[in-house]
């Protein structure tokens, strides 16, 4: 099998989100990589088991994005494409799908056996085991759920690759602000301390962010506080803001709705700190404390810090 | 202006999930449905407010079977001009972009709004689907949408944040937060439901390119390991040797 892998950089880098799927590429063929762009050396595909680059221009929009890529599958007669299931990847894959008359198989979390992937559904309140039933098949990977590749040290060769890609139908009127913070991005975090109402007012943030400070994670809040105002719109995890699954899940002052959960019930470890033992989050928990945030969090921020 | 909205049959988010005919099927019984939440309050009231602001009509359209009636009622209640069912069981995204795109052809649509994803299927792919068969640009995730002269002005989440961009010419768009507030259907607009357009269009026997083998429930949590709230040691303790997550 030949597979295509999608990547998106980040200051010349592949996003740890891209190095996943073309890990799992590697894992079930060659796999050449298309980027757009310029990249540093090979973006660290290489050691992800990517043997060729194909080097694209960059500033593409996602319909010349998927020109590209499915120009590449077609060069190299590959029958699977994958990417990650991201803003861009998103975008691009279910192009690429329609370009090549492919099944898309999205957000897959892992690939229990030869052609059958495991995907969310249901809000994460249930699995689906998906098989295509097409040639080709273009598949996008939940970022943090597949894991990384163990490095192989290899390097991959890069090649310019310019096919036609039509005119952007699009026009960028204000770029957005690449923002500045050292945290990732909450749907590839690995470690995210979230806050809810039960922290009473957006002056009492400070706990959060030094417990969050204390262990290099990523904040995020319940929709209430967002709605308010107290956090910002990007920080809103759940149903109806964003899906995240990282590794510990700290949860602090949040009920623990089913709304709520449903955006982070696939984290590998949660973590409930609220001072109701009643609270139904208690029930998703792996690990509890019941107490008042205001005492309990400092505490652990200094228990994290005395790493 | 005239806006198509795509709107999706979704379980009630507080639904119990279970399966039947060997886990191969949702097990609908009991099941209250609803708009999918991202599809009316986001992208179906946008579509709203720009028509009463500048005149037009909201055209709502869904693949599906006749068990989406009672939906399509729903968002002809918040104010939709007119339904279109188009009559197929839908499978998987592709399946369903093709029908949409083949319906939305040739009928002039300024726009055609989705919302960012499904609640069941969670692909967010029917949009970027449907703007490829139809050559249409796609602004997927977009937050506000606004018209300044010929051109549609969105805002859009993207990795690096807020991103501001113009168009010219129909386009596809999935809405997310942000994009309008929940409109809650009153009397009259219940009433006026009734008698509007509700059409069903063959479907043209797109086929879908995906099949479920089967579905599966998560594994339970083992039930949670409760910390004293004086020793929050013992919690970074557990969390490195035992879960190994820090
Ligand atoms: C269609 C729909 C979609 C929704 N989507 C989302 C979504 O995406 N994300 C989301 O989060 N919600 C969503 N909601 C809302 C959801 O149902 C809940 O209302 C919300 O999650 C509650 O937020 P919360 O836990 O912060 O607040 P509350 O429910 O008010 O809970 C506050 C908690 O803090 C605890 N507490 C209070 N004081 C302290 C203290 N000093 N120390 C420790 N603990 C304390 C309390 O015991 C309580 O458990 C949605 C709702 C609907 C209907
Ligand atoms: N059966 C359907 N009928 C009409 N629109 C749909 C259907 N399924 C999905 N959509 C639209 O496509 C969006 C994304 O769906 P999905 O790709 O399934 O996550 C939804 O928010 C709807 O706007």
């Amino acid at each position: 099998m030949k597979c295509i892998a999608f990547i998106q950089t980040k200051g010349g880098q592949a996003t740890k989100a891209s190095l996943e799927a073309a890990g799992l590429g590697a894992s079930m063929g060659e796999t050449v990589a298309v980027v757009s762009g310029d990249i540093e050396g090979d973006a660290g595909l290489g050691a992800v088991g990517v043997g060729r680059i194909l080097q694209g221009p960059g500033h593409l929009d996602d319909s010349q994005l998927a020109r590209l890529v499915s120009a590449a599958a077609d060069q190299e007669e590959a029958q699977v494409v994958v990417c990650a299931q991201d803003h861009l990847g998103k975008a691009v894959a279910g192009r690429v799908a329609v370009r090549l008359n492919a099944g898309l198989v999205a957000g897959i979390t892992s690939v229990p056996s030869g052609d059958v992937y495991t995907r969310n559904v249901f809000s994460g309140k249930a699995m689906a085991h998906v098989k295509g039933t097409t040639d080709k098949l273009v598949v996008t990977t939940t970022p943090n759920a597949i894991g990384m590749p163990e490095p192989t040290g290899a390097s991959a060769s890069v090649s310019a690759f310019a096919p036609e890609l039509g005119q952007s139908k699009v026009e960028v009127l204000e770029e957005a602000k690449p923002d500045t913070g050292n945290r990732a991005p909450l749907p590839e975090a690995e470690l995210v301390v979230s806050a809810g109402r039960g922290l009473k007012g957006p002056e009492n943030w400070g706990i959060v962010e030094d417990l969050a400070d204390s262990l290099g994670a990523t904040t995020a809040c319940s929709r209430p506080v967002s709605d308010i105002g107290w956090r910002p719109h990007h920080e809103h995890v759940g149903q109806t803001g964003i899906t995240i699954r990282p590794n510990l899940y700290i949860a602090i002052g949040i009920s623990g709705a089913i709304q709520h959960l449903a955006g982070v019930n696939s984290s590998k470890v949660i973590v409930v700190i609220n001072k109701d033992p009643e609270a139904p989050f208690f029930k998703a928990a792996d690990y509890g404390i019941v107490g008042d945030a205001f005492e309990v969090v400092p505490k652990l921020t200094e228990a994290f810090k005395a790493l | 202006m005239e806006f198509l909205v795509c709107i999706s049959k979704a379980p009630d988010t507080t639904t119990r999930i279970a399966f039947t005919e060997g886990d191969t099927r949702f097990n609908e019984e009991g099941v209250q449905f609803i708009v999918n939440p991202y599809d009316e309050w986001y992208a179906l009231v946008r579509a709203l407010e720009l028509v009463e602001s500048q005149g037009g009509k909201v055209v709502i359209a869904s693949v599906g079977g006749a068990d989406c009636d009672p939906i399509l009622r729903k968002a002809l209640a918040i104010g939709a001009h007119e339904a279109v069912r188009i009559d197929a069981h839908p499978e998987d995204a592709g399946q369903v972009a093709a029908e949409l795109a083949h319906y939305a052809k040739d009928k002039g649509f300024d726009a055609i709004l989705c919302g960012k994803e499904t609640i069941d299927h969670n692909s967010s792919a029917v949009p970027a689907m449907m703007a490829e068969h139809l050559d249409m640009p796609c602004i997927a995730l977009a937050t506000s949408l606004n018209y300044e002269g010929d051109q549609a002005v969105v805002t859009r989440e993207t990795a690096n944040g807020v991103e501001k961009v113009g168009v010219k010419g129909p386009f596809v768009l999935s809405a997310a937060k942000g994009m309008a507030e929940q409109r809650i259907p009153n009397m009259r607009g219940i009433m006026a439901a009734r008698s509007k357009p509700l059409q069903v269009v063959p479907a043209q026997g797109a086929s879908a390119g995906t099949t479920i083998d089967r579905f599966a429930l998560p594994e339970e949590k083992a039930g949670v390991k409760l910390i004293d709230a004086d020793n929050p040691s013992e919690l970074v303790r557990l969390l490195r040797e035992e879960a190994k997550v820090i």
